[in-house]
């Protein structure tokens, strides 16, 4: 199991992010999304990062563990930073190396996009470090219900959500325990040819089909036996409620946004 | 094969909120050629003890020695492959693992893999079906039309084929009948007296433990809690209970009988046979003419 990807996982607590509404959260970031990319200068760059780490640091989940969890994520933003280095040329020379010259600006506009990509992430995988996968679908469900009208089949698409969400665990776990097994057996999935190690990959996705195929049976099954007959008329154990506070996060969001707006340059 | 775990810990994600001790600081000695039973609540190690036994899990603290090979938290052994075809696992559930067309194939996987020729596989996928209680017609079907009973059978004989020293087993009766249970579990006793296996048995039943295992252990919390011959062990029912055990049906047994009739039978881990005899001996004594 590769344990240091944090994307997607959820760390349980009681913070003030964690007992957000699913959907200011989704609202939040959807709308940070898009107004990271109208930060420009450095007011406005501040700003926005002192919101996204603020909500860091609200959630209480440990920053050691965030950031190791995002060391895939590390290689894109330096990359990101060097290739901005090597194609930029504003401003003035820094430095000379033979021929190639590092430019200021191309300091400044590669640190500028690197921070983006890394706010993007940051803010995303703080929404699925502190939401429940059935927080998040309840709160898409609602979101989509407008849908219905257009005969958009928004239940079905959030149970099928749910379901490939609540499974992505035991799967895993599935994986784990049939490689094991495997490797008793004397599979090498790890050093070898490279042919080799493809081949050695049907031991482990046999079993794995097979063994989800047939959960997929039970499990319909078992829904079928507690009469579940589809959304209609469904009614929920816990009902999502804006309450005070997402109101007021709903508030300090628009006084980051508006003093975005008003600090950026023109 | 001697296996010895020295000071062994084993901490799952580690440096992460979910960190979390599976067996801690644990110290055991099995000798060769022994029938261990292991015994332990639900999250009490047991499948993480077993995943050292042929590095599938390197310890995080302490050090793991199986014969000649030694498991330390910074390196792996490079024969590693020559370990797992002397240390033969079959898990819990062994039938998820099947995978080939058919039986003969993904018995065959095993050997194969750990480079046996092709003649001396052939031979032993043959010798193999009539311990595990399946006949010859078998070969050529597919494992996936087979009742859960039938591949059970099938995967053990797949492990069974790479001929290990040592045979490690965790809980491979669950599921099965009881008839099934009882075969199976006196197929593995056969197999340890006639090829001087090591066993090591993962299992929740004390009875198979009592009839099978000359020694035992009993894990709590990752620690070891209890270990000795079974007759010490299992009489002991107040600590057994402590960590949610009981004691085996005949100790139950022989304590009400206590309790009922103000007579002690040791427990010698006798056969239900021998035990009826001494019984008829205790109470015969009783009777007035």
């Amino acid at each position: 199991m590769n344990n240091s990807l944090i994307i997607g996982q959820y760390v349980p607590g009681s913070s003030i992010v964690h007992k957000l509404d699913p959907r200011t959260k989704i609202t939040i970031i959807f709308v940070f999304v898009f107004i990271v990319f109208f930060a420009n200068n450095l007011p406005s760059y501040i700003i926005i990062t002192a919101f996204a780490l603020a909500a860091m640091l609200a959630s209480r989940v440990p920053v050691r563990f965030i950031m190791k969890g995002l060391t895939p994520v590390w290689f894109l933003i330096i990359f990101t930073f060097i290739l901005h280095l090597i194609v930029t040329n504003e401003g003035t020379v820094l430095i000379e190396i033979f021929n190639f010259k590092v430019y200021s600006g191309g300091v400044i506009q590669g640190f500028a996009i690197s921070m983006r990509f890394f706010l993007l992430i940051l803010v995303t995988s703080m929404l699925t470090l502190t939401t429940t996968p059935i927080e998040i679908t309840d709160a898409i469900e609602d979101m989509l219900h407008p849908l219905k009208r257009f005969k958009f089949p928004v239940h079905e698409l959030a149970l099928m959500m749910s379901i490939s969400l609540r499974f992505i665990p035991t799967l895993m776990q599935e994986t784990d325990k049939i490689s094991k097994a495997q490797a008793s057996r004397g599979v090498d999935f790890r050093t070898g040819p490279i042919k080799e190690r493809i081949k050695a990959i049907v031991p482990l996705l046999v079993p794995l089909f097979v063994s989800a195929f047939k959960r997929a049976e039970e499990l319909a099954m078992a829904m079928e036996a507690r009469g579940y007959q589809g959304g209609e008329g469904r009614t929920k154990l816990r009902e999502l409620k804006i309450g005070q506070r997402d109101i007021w996060i709903y508030l300090l969001f628009a006084a980051v946004v508006a003093s975005l707006f008003i600090t950026r340059a023109y | 094969m001697d296996i010895t775990f020295k000071d062994v810990s084993y901490i799952y994600q580690r440096n992460s909120p979910f960190a979390h001790k599976a067996i801690d600081h644990l110290n055991l000695h099995i000798a060769s050629g022994s029938f261990v039973a292991i015994i332990g609540h639900t999250g009490s190690g047991k499948s993480t003890l077993i995943q050292h036994l042929n590095g599938l899990a390197v310890p995080s603290e302490g050090e793991v020695t199986i014969g000649k090979y030694r498991l330390t938290p910074d390196k792996k052994p490079e024969n590693m492959k020559e370990l797992r075809s002397k240390v033969g696992v079959v898990f819990q559930y062994p039938e998820h693992q099947l995978f080939e067309e058919t039986v003969g194939k993904d018995i065959a996987f095993g050997p194969r893999n750990f480079g046996t020729d092709e003649e001396e596989t052939k031979r032993r996928t043959k010798e193999i079906l009539p311990v595990v209680g399946l006949s010859d017609e078998f070969l050529e079907r597919s494992p996936f039309d087979l009742s859960g009973g039938q591949m059970r059978r099938v995967a053990i004989a797949g492990v069974l084929a790479i001929k290990p020293e040592v045979l490690v087993l965790d809980e491979p009766t669950a599921g099965l009948d009881p008839r099934g249970q009882k075969e199976m579990m006196e197929m593995f006793h056969r197999m340890h007296q006639e090829q001087n296996l090591t066993t090591i048995l993962v299992t929740h039943s004390m009875e198979d433990a009592v009839k099978y295992a000359d020694h035992v252990i009993i894990l709590n919390n990752g620690q070891k809690y209890m270990e000795g011959v079974p007759e010490e062990v299992f009489v002991q029912k107040e600590a057994l209970n402590k960590v949610q055990l009981d004691v085996p049906e005949m100790v139950r047994f022989l304590n009400q009988f206590e309790e009922r009739f103000g007579k002690s039978i040791p427990f010698h881990r006798q056969k239900v046979k021998e035990m009826a005899a001494l019984i008829y001996d205790r109470l015969k004594g009783d009777e007035t003419p």
